[in-house]
């Protein structure tokens, strides 16, 4: 189902995307040999082999584990460190509704928890403050949208998610430049 | 050309009965060559207290704009307050180029009668001479409204003193989190009312034609929503809440419709909504972004901002839809645009070497002027006379507004002494 969902959520990115994904799954297999662990993400361990902290600065995030089959995941993983459902924001790049490559397994394990459960998500969607507030307005709910499309490409029941932009107008943190305005270009999954 | 002058306007704190924090206006730049002008304290019978300094409100109008240098009372050589009063030569050896004398007369009823006459002092003319009724309450407003006339009178151009702001003020200092409120005051920042209050985001104020109305989006219910409140009553209603985005309404000029941004349809785009039929048409259908929609001033076009080029630009589009044709190719992101009262020019946010900035497209020189030095500069909005701007900037680390003169020359900024302010609208002529 994953494999032949993602020819479908590849409508969503950018062509360099295909590239990635490659490169994403190399990870993938180079993680599964360092970990030993055929089918679940490292749980053992806080540290979670790079599993990247829910406010990380989104470019120097790397995903462990592989995605999720449905049934795998459970709402304990919401508070698990190391699963990919303890990740719950994702990151965009100024101006950009792409989903980034080094998001599309947390996507994944998330529309897999999504359609083996009665689980609901609010995807709120944001960005930074450059620009017209309304135009960002637009702008987060398109982030949130692509989200939501990507997740029912995967499996995720739609009735379970509902989407939300609130712009430039809940910044996770203050501060101006770069630094802040990445960390403020994101998608909130929340349950 | 310009000189760069701070001038920092009287505050008359002592007219704060309330307790809301109200804007406060300093001048920032003015231009050379004010014409000096005399507003002589206006007459009242003794022992009768005024709550408003009728002549005060009227200098420090005239002053915010720029064109004019009320001459400081101290420097007066008489105070007369009517005709008969006045010697003009007083007013000629003191260069004044135009005289203001007033008086207030309570009436019987209560409220007052205030008589004022402008004179032009070299020609020994008088240019206005009137009696305005005024409520007892409504003695500032008449300030204005003098103002109005004075204006017209010397400029050839309605004045804008007797409208009023609208805009949002963030507190984040509240415990509880951030406290959002819409408001509206007049247009010297005074007589501050809250609209409405809240702890989700408010935005995109809209003034109805006839003044007497306000479009806004509220995330009071965890979703973005448009509603519309009569000012006078506080009554209002929820006109859009569709699934997804609801935003950035704009009145038609006929006050009959309200164009939207929706994204019911899967995607940010123009709708217009009847306010009559409640009937709902799709202007716009493009898997980019679409929204802030803005009408011409006769009603048949809506401009907007699309990222359908690749980044945010202006377009225009029937107002019953069809084909969009672009209008801005300068520069890598324009949006927020506005026309200006008499159609000939386009007032945008644009971004320069990364600064977002307040400019203004000519529409027949295709020359674009830019009127804010920028950084994150953004809402601005037309005075009604077309002689003002209002936008949203920030200074010293918190949002404030600026208003700057059509052509350049005079720049204000108001700020509030607590918390951020955004989203100005100002009001239409009618009040």
């Amino acid at each position: 189902m994953v494999t032949s969902a993602s020819n479908n959520a590849l409508r969503f990115e950018d062509t360099h995307v295909r590239t990635t994904i490659g490169i994403v799954l190399a990870g993938l297999v180079a993680a599964l040999l360092l970990s030993g662990c055929p089918s679940k993400p490292v749980s053992e361990t806080g540290t979670g082999a790079g599993v990247e902290d829910r406010y990380a600065r989104p470019d120097g995030a790397t995903t462990t584990g592989l995605p999720g089959r449905p049934g795998v995941y459970t709402a304990a993983d919401l508070n698990d460190p190391s699963s990919p459902l303890f990740q719950r924001v994702i990151y965009f790049e100024y101006d950009s509704a792409d989903i980034q490559p080094q998001y599309v397994d947390i996507l994944r394990a998330h529309a897999s928890y999504l359609s083996s459960s009665r689980a609901s998500m609010t995807l709120e969607g944001h960005t930074d403050e450059r620009g017209t507030r309304e135009y960002n307005l637009a702008l987060g709910d398109q982030r949130a949208d692509t989200v939501r499309r990507f997740l029912v490409a995967e499996g995720a029941p739609d009735g379970q998610m509902r989407q939300l932009s609130y712009g430039e107008e809940r910044p996770a943190g203050a501060g101006q430049g770069e630094a802040a305005w990445a960390l403020n270009r994101r998608v909130e999954l929340v349950y | 050309m310009k000189r760069l002058i701070t001038l920092l306007l009287l505050v008359f704190t002592a007219w704060q009965g309330t307790a809301q924090a109200q804007l406060t206006i300093e001048i920032t730049g003015g231009a050379e060559g004010a014409e000096p002008i005399a507003v002589v304290p206006f007459g009242k019978p003794d022992g009768v207290p005024l709550a408003e300094d009728v002549a005060a409100i009227i200098a420090a109008n005239l002053a915010r704009t720029g064109r004019f240098k009320p001459m400081p009372r101290g420097d007066m050589v008489a105070t007369p307050s009517s005709v008969d009063q006045v010697d003009l030569n007083d007013w000629r050896r003191l260069a004044m180029d135009n005289l203001v004398v007033g008086q207030v007369r309570p009436r019987s009823g209560g409220g007052y009668d205030v008589d004022f006459v402008l004179f032009d002092v070299f020609r020994g003319e008088q240019l206005a001479n009137m009696t305005l009724a005024s409520a007892g309450a409504d003695l500032r407003f008449t300030a204005h409204r003098i103002s109005d006339i004075i204006y017209q009178r010397l400029t050839g151009s309605p004045g804008v003193f007797a409208t009023r702001i609208a805009y949002v003020t963030a507190d984040r200092a509240t415990a509880g989190g951030e406290r959002v409120a819409l408001r509206v005051s007049d247009s010297d920042g005074y007589n501050p009312q809250t609209i409405v209050a809240s702890r989700e985001p408010i935005l995109s104020p809209a003034w109805s034609p006839d003044g007497r109305r306000l479009a806004y989006v509220s995330f009071e219910n965890k979703q973005a929503a448009v509603y519309i409140q009569e000012l006078a009553s506080g009554r209002r209603e929820r006109v859009a809440a569709h699934k997804g985005l609801n935003g950035s309404p704009a009145w038609s000029p006929d006050g009959t419709r309200l164009a939207l941004t929706l994204s019911m349809g899967g995607n940010p785009d123009i709708y217009v909504l009847d306010l009559n039929t409640r009937a709902l048409t799709q202007i716009t259908d493009h898997f980019a972004i679409d929204t802030e929609p803005a009408w011409s001033p006769d009603g048949n076009h809506l401009l907007f901002t699309s990222g359908r080029g690749g980044n945010p630009q202006i377009y225009r589009v029937a107002a019953s839809g069809g084909a969009a044709e672009r209008v801005t190719f300068e520069n890598d992101y324009n949006a927020r645009a506005s026309y200006a009262p008499d159609g000939r020019s386009i007032l945008m946010v644009t971004r320069v070497n990364g600064r977002f900035r307040i400019g203004l497209l000519d529409l027949t020189t295709r020359s674009l002027r830019l009127l804010s030095d920028g950084g994150l500069d953004e809402t601005p909005s037309f005075a009604p006379n077309g002689s003002m701007i209002i936008y949203a900037t920030q200074y010293a680390g918190r949002g404030v507004l600026a208003a700057v003169s059509v052509d350049g020359s005079v720049s204000q900024r108001l700020s509030q002494d607590l918390g951020d302010v955004r989203e100005p609208a100002w009001s239409p002529l009618v009040r």
